[in-house]
């Protein structure tokens, strides 16, 4: 079975479609990503995926459960984390708070456990912060963890909301344009993470990119997105050979 | 953050501990001697001022929960204080119950009024939601008006005092201390409840919604949990304020508290326990002292005396609450953390 599937879906906003008709599949365990000029719906395809936007038509399947129409946050119980486009961090919370956010759904201590700092809330707050402490050392970002966010450079920022999603210990992880504004080597350094994160964490990643050379390079499996249509799938080799995908996206070479 | 040098910490609890090092448990030890000992030579005026700091200091940390921290706008916030006072001073005038059943019942009442308003309130936002709470707060002021049977209208209602385990708390000295301790309750709940995980939740909600949802945080519950708690503390305060005033009336509990309730978090600092401490010492005692330079102007320049009248002090205080907002946005928390920074960095100001 697919880890993700997903079957007809459409999206309409009024009379625009962003959406129409895309299926496809994600294996467990495999770096997927989907690709397209801008506009062609890559973002909106996250925003169903997470919740935030509910599809006019169609299911989003996750081992096999239906998850089309849920609340964002029921959705991410069920293993599902993402970032965003534009950084969406916690500005005013400091590094480790941000990735104690991450570790929400993880925690069920209440308002009354959590005034008084006693039992379960004090053991949560303990517990969590190794699993924190963890994904700082791993995204290497030790230096900041006490810094408030908003204060931290472009390129940390991004590598903090990489590790808020991972705090979640999520199934899926979705990573939306990991790489923009980003210059050479902090490219590499992202691309590098999302293979360590392949392969010692375990988790399936569905990214959005557009720098090309960081796609052919890492990912297993390329969507292709053209006016909220699905015009290709298959593996690097295949997609860079695919002419209805070089003419859309990635253009010829002279 | 800096921490000082030779500060270990050997264990992620020593790292999360409130008190860490021995400057702040030895500074606040002073600060509880200080006032220990206030009631005894200060004057009894100053100790009524403190006793309605405390009340104010206990409603502007549940106003800056919902507020400061979880970013939805309250006008109402009297209201909820309203509720409190009336629950605690009917139920001890007519059934002669305890402090401790009326206070939690204030507490939990107002926190019931809270998820009324809270509950259809869920999809406003900013301006919206301010008009949605501050008629709110006309209703309630409405009905403690008119519902003459219960709240006895505007002929008001007497509080019998407050009897402590066989020991009544007759004059503002001995309140003083039971306000003292509850004041530092909830102070002490507040910072806790606000450096774990339902406190992360409302300052992510705040932060950036859409976010916090994708995170796992359901809207819905904790705006819901934000409005229950901040009324649940404005109702407390409410009842103590019953018991301080020993008479209450509709006039007490108009929207110009709420408004003054919202200028307390906005100069002590949006978002910040020590700053609703600070808001609320500031706004209570500020009057006062103007109300002292006015005088003591008067006797310098005594031409003034006959032109001076409350409208003054009204208009010095707005303009207090302007100059805040101009220059000091942060507010009195902002102020005190770069005094503690000058001092922490001295003598290597870097």
């Amino acid at each position: 079975m697919d880890l993700l599937e997903i079957r007809h879906l459409s999206l309409n906003f009024g009379g625009i479609v962003a959406l129409k008709n895309v299926h496809m599949t994600v294996k467990k365990g495999q770096i997927h990503a989907i690709i397209g000029p801008n506009g062609a719906g890559k973002t909106s395809l996250f925003n169903c995926l997470s919740g935030v936007y509910i599809p006019t038509e169609g299911e989003i399947l996750v081992e096999g459960k239906n998850i089309t129409g849920l609340k964002p946050h029921k959705i991410a119980r069920l293993g599902i984390a993402r970032t965003f486009q534009n950084i969406e961090l916690f500005a005013n919370m400091n590094v480790i708070d941000n990735l104690l956010l991450g570790r929400h759904i993880h925690m069920n201590s209440g308002p009354f456990s959590g005034s008084f700092f006693y039992g379960k809330a004090l053991r949560e707050e303990v517990g969590n912060r190794l699993k924190v402490e963890e994904i700082i050392d791993f995204l290497e970002i030790e230096k900041v963890r006490k810094q408030l966010v908003g204060s931290l450079p472009y390129g940390i920022q991004k590598r903090v909301e990489l590790g808020r999603a991972l705090t979640m210990d999520p199934k899926i992880l979705l990573l939306d344009e990991p790489a923009a504004g980003m210059n050479v080597e902090e490219t590499e350094d992202i691309a590098r993470f999302v293979l360590d994160i392949n392969e010692e964490l375990g988790m399936t990643i569905i990214l959005v990119e557009h720098d090309m050379g960081v796609v052919m390079d890492i990912v297993d499996e390329i969507t292709v997105l053209d006016f909220g249509s699905k015009i290709a799938n298959g593996n690097p080799r295949e997609i860079q050979a695919n002419p209805k995908v070089i003419e859309a996206y990635l253009g010829q070479d002279e | 953050m800096a921490i000082r040098s030779k500060t270990f910490r050997e264990s992620y609890y020593e790292d999360i501990k409130l008190f860490k090092t021995i400057w702040i448990k030895s500074w606040i030890g002073l600060f509880l001697m200080v006032l220990a000992v206030l009631p005894l030579i200060g004057d009894p005026y100053i100790i009524y001022l403190i006793n309605i700091s405390c009340i104010a200091t206990i409603a502007a940390l549940g106003l800056n929960i919902l507020t400061g921290f979880t970013g939805q706008i309250s006008l109402g916030h009297a209201a909820f204080f309203a509720i409190g006072a009336y629950c605690t001073a009917i139920i001890s005038s007519r059934f002669q119950v305890p402090f401790w059943i009326c206070l939690p019942a204030s507490g939990v009442l107002a926190a019931c009024a809270g998820l009324f308003v809270g509950i259809p309130c869920l999809r406003l936002k900013g301006l919206y939601l301010a008009m949605a709470t501050m008629s709110f707060g006309v209703v309630v002021e409405y009905v403690v008006i008119t519902w003459d049977s219960v709240t006895k209208g505007v002929r008001g209602i007497s509080v019998p005092t407050l009897n402590l385990l066989g020991y009544p708390l007759d004059s503002n000295n001995k309140l003083y201390y039971f306000l003292i301790v509850l004041t530092a309750l909830a102070i002490i709940a507040a910072t806790n409840l606000m450096r774990t995980r339902v406190g992360r939740a409302f300052i992510a909600i705040r932060d950036r919604d859409i976010a916090a949802e994708v995170m796992g945080v359901s809207l819905t519950q904790y705006k819901v949990m934000a409005f229950a708690i901040s009324s649940f503390y404005a109702g407390i305060a409410g009842g103590l304020y019953a018991y301080v005033m020993e008479y209450i009336h509709p006039e007490h509990f108009t929207f110009l508290l709420s408004v003054q309730y919202l200028a307390m978090i906005i100069v002590g600092g949006l978002g910040s326990i020590l700053g609703s401490i600070f808001g609320a010492v500031f706004i209570t005692i500020i009057p006062e002292f103007i109300k002292g330079l006015a005088q003591f102007l008067t006797l310098l320049f005594p031409a003034i005396e006959d032109k001076y009248d409350d409208g003054w002090n009204i208009a010095a205080f707005g303009l207090l609450i302007m100059l805040f907002l101009i220059f000091e946005p942060k507010g009195l928390s902002g102020i005190w953390t770069r005094i503690k920074t000058c001092f922490k960095n001295w003598p290597y100001t870097y």
